[in-house]
């Protein structure tokens, strides 16, 4: 029996349509937007103004903080603007857009294909270096990884574990990075490693990905310390708290961090962020994205310059599809649904879906709850999401907080699983939020 | 772009389930339930069965239409279910006005007064049932003898079930050596070949429907098997006290609605508990009660009663047994 | 034989009440709490909402904080007004200041003809929940998103949402200038407003903050920032920041100059009657 996590849990049909497509570079667009919160945490400042030129690699906006990320340039040419644009969050955003002349990188950065794998910096160094180049969480979430890094005093880590899940269907460009990055990958994990001073290093993939696991098993035999697990295919179990109860059965304390148990969890993409930033010199300017859906001529994983319209990689797929109702940034269960295709690619962009319109609307919502329980029994987290969508709705928000609505991590489950259709996460994640002001609050 | 996108907070798939498809296969699941009445007790139970569904699906859709003034939902399956059952419920000599009372107070009371589907505390084919044993006790403890009375409605042969047997000889002093020359074997109970209501008597083919609602997930197996677990571990240790005086677990757990009960009423998505843990104490609470009325109590089946007072309790369970938050337990140890 | 019966039941059932009235009245006495008797006095003349208007939990809790409170002056009770605001002050022995009456103003005129859907949304029926996904199905992301959580939170029903313009109405007659609507809309799109004399107001209906050309882009009558009321004000009342006019109800004189020369019509005037001359001038809505 294969591990897995114990509670909740669903599984949506996989329709990974992009999995045997090999990696392309995506062209270079006429210009690129590169917004400047790209994170989470605090946006970055940025340092250049209108009218200068910038090569790849160059820093345009400096990290503001601890919880916050440098953004370099990633194209050669002029700054055009510094004016808010309609980014994938559906707001207009601060954002560097460049008019992109020739293709000009910094000195200094290593643009060749050989896996360098001698790692010659101390771990302060790397951090510094991590930190320079501006690598968040890959996976989605965008947490700057640097934070994640930083050992706090009187924790210890002793398994690191790297996230090749990729749980959400559809999304294939983890799967793809491990099959043809996995050298690059393993050295990345080794800097990880030495970063945190773990002995073991996990990577945990779901069972879907025979190929990858075979794969990797494979070359992990070089590097020491590094084991590969196949988990049984079950969503959300790329979640960070789900992956380490899944491999190494510790559960993450309510409101507390995976560092708590002794372990870091960390995606493939950013590890591989990680070797290039480290062993290369190169800050996260370009990233791998699926394209994919019903009805995209060639869906395909891409690298592709972070701030590249969504629109320049619809086109290299075959174009938009005359029949698309959606278009989703990120995976159909917790990918956020865009409102216009020239919002730009960014860090957090791992894939782009785009659905025909028979599938974009939701299913009508019937007129009540039948108390099925089938909400209960998906969530993850152990919650009720039928209680919480009634306290949310009748606004009750002070009877939400002991019913643990801040453990929710919005995966979707309980909606997905909903045989009413009703709108439970839309009711959840709001009232999350009036949770989280009331907790601010009365800290405060 | 000509066209205008969507944009909708997540998630953005669904997995395909809905209340109707649920509701049908609780019907497909009472199918083998009902083609053995039909083979037992023939016109009356098809009388009674149809009667009751069109009687529920007609007062559902009045009820909805000129009281409530909403659209209409009989199409989402839970009123036929909800027919189903109550007929499943009923002596298969029933006269059919009785039935249409029994639906109006099922429909009626049961589920519409307390604003109709997801709303009602009390399983609303047993508030039929219940009110109509209530009102109608002489109507409703007649039992048609199984085949005998298969090609008869109103003037069936009647005799006594074999629940009812045992609690009589037992009263008067008979030990179970006497009672169990009268009552049919435990292969006969299993078969179904017994009085008893429509959907109750046949074992083998309600367990049929059980498996079919866990092999297409629309109930798990908490309820059904705490109940169980309860009435044969109860009886169990009445037994081995005296044999004599108490009859086998076997026999307890083949008779009677413990079956239908247990399996397609207990089990309502609406008056049960939320989550396993919940759905031991319900299943359990149902399985005490439905032996202490058997044993000890007036009537000789209680299972309908056991249900309705646990319903009663769902809410609180609900408010006061939580399923195991994700990193709680470590929360308070460190 | 039958006698005994029920001549015992009626004993018992006398016994049983006895012992019921003399444990209630001992745990009464035990437990019981001083309360000023003013409270009870002040809640009565309040209007029984609970609509929490004052900041209060509700009519009590206001009542609570109003008897012990030294100075009164920053409390009142919008929905009652003066006369019950005087009254309840009364009960306490102090002097009630009079509050010009409010009303509550939607700063938001973009209906569909004006401000062109971009985006169709598809989620539950919450501004609030739509806001976590997107800044509006429209061009303009500062603007009402009709879903309605002000109708929601009114308890006055004096707030709905017009089918023709998708936005939200406020009725003069109940609207009690709680503010409920005002916390509830996740856009700041309402505000309190004087009500001014026979209900006549002058104000902005626009919180677009976007540049001229982008906000005009976005809505036909969004305020772009040109300054001409601003000259156009002989009283000084109008400030603008961010692209955006702000009229201050406590300078404004109604003069209605403002309204004039709004290119977008962004300026609507409330309960005027209306122009004698016949000129070609853009008028709001009567209803605000």
């Amino acid at each position: 029996m294969l591990k897995t996590f114990p509670k909740g849990g669903v599984h949506p049909a996989e329709k990974k349509l992009s999995a045997s497509r090999p990696i392309e570079v995506l062209p270079l667009p006429e210009q690129v937007s590169i917004p400047i919160a790209q994170h989470i945490g605090t946006p970055a400042t940025p340092v250049v103004a209108k009218g200068d030129s910038v090569r790849v690699g160059q820093l345009i906006a400096k990290s503001n903080g601890f919880v916050s990320a440098n953004i370099h340039s990633s194209v050669s040419g002029v700054v055009e603007s510094l004016d808010p644009i309609l980014d994938s969050s559906g707001y207009k955003k601060p954002a560097i857009t460049i008019k992109i002349e020739g293709d000009e990188w910094m000195e200094g950065i290593d643009r060749t294909a050989d896996v360098k794998k001698e790692i010659s910096l101390s771990a302060e160094e790397l951090i510094v270096k991590i930190n320079e180049a501006g690598i968040v969480g890959l996976g989605g979430a965008t947490f700057p990884s640097h934070v994640k890094l930083a050992v706090p005093k009187g924790k210890k880590v002793d398994v690191l574990i790297i996230n090749g899940v990729e749980c959400e269907p559809y999304l294939t460009s983890d799967h793809r990075l491990m099959l043809e990055k996995a050298d690059e990958l393993m050295v990345g994990i080794m800097v990880l490693k030495k970063v945190l001073g773990a002995e073991r290093a996990l990577i945990g993939i779901e069972n879907n990905k025979r190929d990858a696991i075979a794969h990797l098993k494979n070359v992990s035999t070089g590097y020491p310390g590094i084991e590969v697990y196949p988990l049984r295919v079950k969503y959300p179990q790329g979640g960070e708290k789900q992956l380490i109860k899944a491999l190494i059965k510790r559960e993450v304390p309510s409101g507390g961090l995976p560092i708590d148990v002794g372990t870091v969890v960390h995606n493939v993409g950013t590890t591989l962020a990680v070797y290039e930033a480290v062993q290369k010199g190169k800050p996260l300017v370009e990233r791998i994205v699926t394209i994919t859906g019903k009805g995209v001529k060639n869906p395909g994983n891409y690298l592709v310059r972070i701030g590249t319209p969504i629109s320049k990689l619809i086109e290299a797929a075959g174009g938009l599809p005359e029949d698309v109702g959606k278009v989703v940034n990120g995976g159909p269960m917790m990918g956020k649904t865009i409102n216009s295709v020239e919002a730009p690619v960014t860090k957090g962009t791992s894939g782009v879906i785009l659905f025909p319109s028979k599938e974009s609307l939701r299913g009508e919502a019937q007129p009540s709850c039948i108390r099925c329980g089938k909400c209960v029994a998906a969530c993850p987290m152990g919650l009720e999401p039928y209680l919480l969508n009634q306290l949310a709705q009748r606004r009750l928000y002070d009877r939400m907080e002991p019913e643990r609505v801040v453990d929710c991590m919005e995966c979707g489950s309980c909606s997905f699983a909903c045989p009413a259709n009703l709108p439970l996460l839309d009711y959840i994640r709001l009232g999350k939020a009036e949770v989280f002001a009331m907790i601010r609050a009365r800290k405060s | 772009m000509n066209k205008l996108l969507v944009v909708s907070p997540s998630p953005h798939t669904h997995s395909g389930e809905s209340t109707s498809r649920l509701m049908y296969n609780v019907v497909l699941a009472l199918a083998p339930a009902l083609a053995v009445t039909l083979f037992y007790f023939g016109m009356g139970a098809l009388v009674v069965t149809l009667i009751s569904i069109t009687s529920c699906l007609l007062f559902e859709y009045l009820i909805q239409k000129f009281l409530l003034k909403v659209k209409p939902t009989i199409s989402d399956g839970s009123a036929l279910v909800t027919g189903l059952i109550l007929a499943f419920n009923l002596p298969s000599n029933l006269p059919w006005w009785i039935v249409v009372i029994g639906a109006i107070i099922a429909i009626g009371v049961g589920k519409m007064s307390f604003g109709g589907l997801g709303n009602n505390p009390f399983n609303p084919a047993l508030v039929g049932r219940v009110f109509l044993l209530i009102s109608f006790p002489v109507h409703m403890t007649s039992w048609p003898l199984p085949i005998e009375s298969r090609m008869s409605y109103i003037n069936a042969v009647t005799g006594a079930t074999p629940l009812a047997i045992v609690k009589e000889g037992l009263g008067k002093g008979d030990t179970m050596s006497v009672i169990s020359e009268q009552i049919p074997s435990h292969m006969q109970l299993f078969m179904g070949t017994m009085g008893g209501s429509l959907g109750e008597i046949a074992a083998f083919a309600l367990i049929i429907g059980f498996v079919w609602l866990l092999v297409t997930k629309v109930i798990t197996w908490h309820i059904p098997v705490s109940i169980f677990t309860t009435i044969v571990a109860f009886t169990g240790i009445l037994w081995l006290i005296n044999p004599q005086a108490n009859a086998d677990p076997l026999f307890h757990l083949l008779t009677g609605g413990v079956m239908l009960g247990a399996i397609f009423m207990a089990t309502d998505y609406v008056t049960s508990p939320m989550h396993p843990k919940g759905m031991w104490i319900f299943g359990v609470g149902i399985g005490l009660i439905t032996v202490i009325i058997r044993v000890w109590g007036a009537y000789p089946e209680g299972i309908s009663f056991a249900i309705l007072i646990m319903n009663a309790f769902v809410p609180l369970i609900n408010r006061y047994v939580k399923p195991k938050r994700f990193g709680e337990e470590v929360k308070k140890n460190g | 034989m039958s006698y005994s019966i029920i001549i015992s039941t009626v004993l018992m059932l006398s016994a049983l009440g006895v012992l019921a009235a003399v444990v209630l009245y001992l745990v009464a006495q035990k437990f019981k709490v001083y309360e000023d008797p003013r409270i009870d006095a002040v809640e009565a003349v309040l209007p029984g909402a609970n609509c929490g208007g004052c900041g209060y939990p509700g009519c009590r809790g206001f009542a609570e904080a109003f008897v012990k409170a030294d100075d009164i002056t920053d409390m009142f009770c919008p929905p009652g007004g003066n006369a019950v605001f005087a009254a309840a002050a009364k009960v306490v022995g102090k002097d009630a200041v009079a509050q010009d009456p409010m009303i509550a103003v939607v700063r938001c005129a973009g209906a569909p003809q004006h401000r062109p859907k971009t985006s169709v949304y598809n989620g539950a029926s919450s501004c609030k929940s739509a806001t976590t996904i997107f800044s509006g199905d429209t061009g303009c992301q500062f603007g009402c998103l009709g879903l309605g959580d002000c109708v929601e939170v009114c308890k006055f029903d004096a707030i709905h949402i017009d089918v023709a313009t998708g936005l939200p109405v406020v009725s003069e007659e109940n609207c009690t200038a709680c503010g409920a609507c005002i916390k509830a809309c996740p856009k700041s799109i309402i505000e309190l407003r004087k009500k001014g004399p026979k209900g006549k107001r002058i104000f902005v209906s626009c919180v677009n903050k976007d540049k001229g050309g982008i906000a005009k882009k976005s809505c036909a009558v969004a305020c772009i920032g040109c300054n001409l009321c601003v000259k156009a004000c002989p009283h000084d009342s109008i400030v603008i920041e961010n692209f955006l006019a702000y009229i201050d109800f406590n300078k404004c004189k109604l003069c209605r100059k403002c309204v004039e020369v709004c290119p977008t019509g962004a300026i609507l005037e409330a309960n005027f009657p209306p122009r004698k001359k016949k000129e070609e001038v853009e008028v709001g809505s009567e209803t605000a």
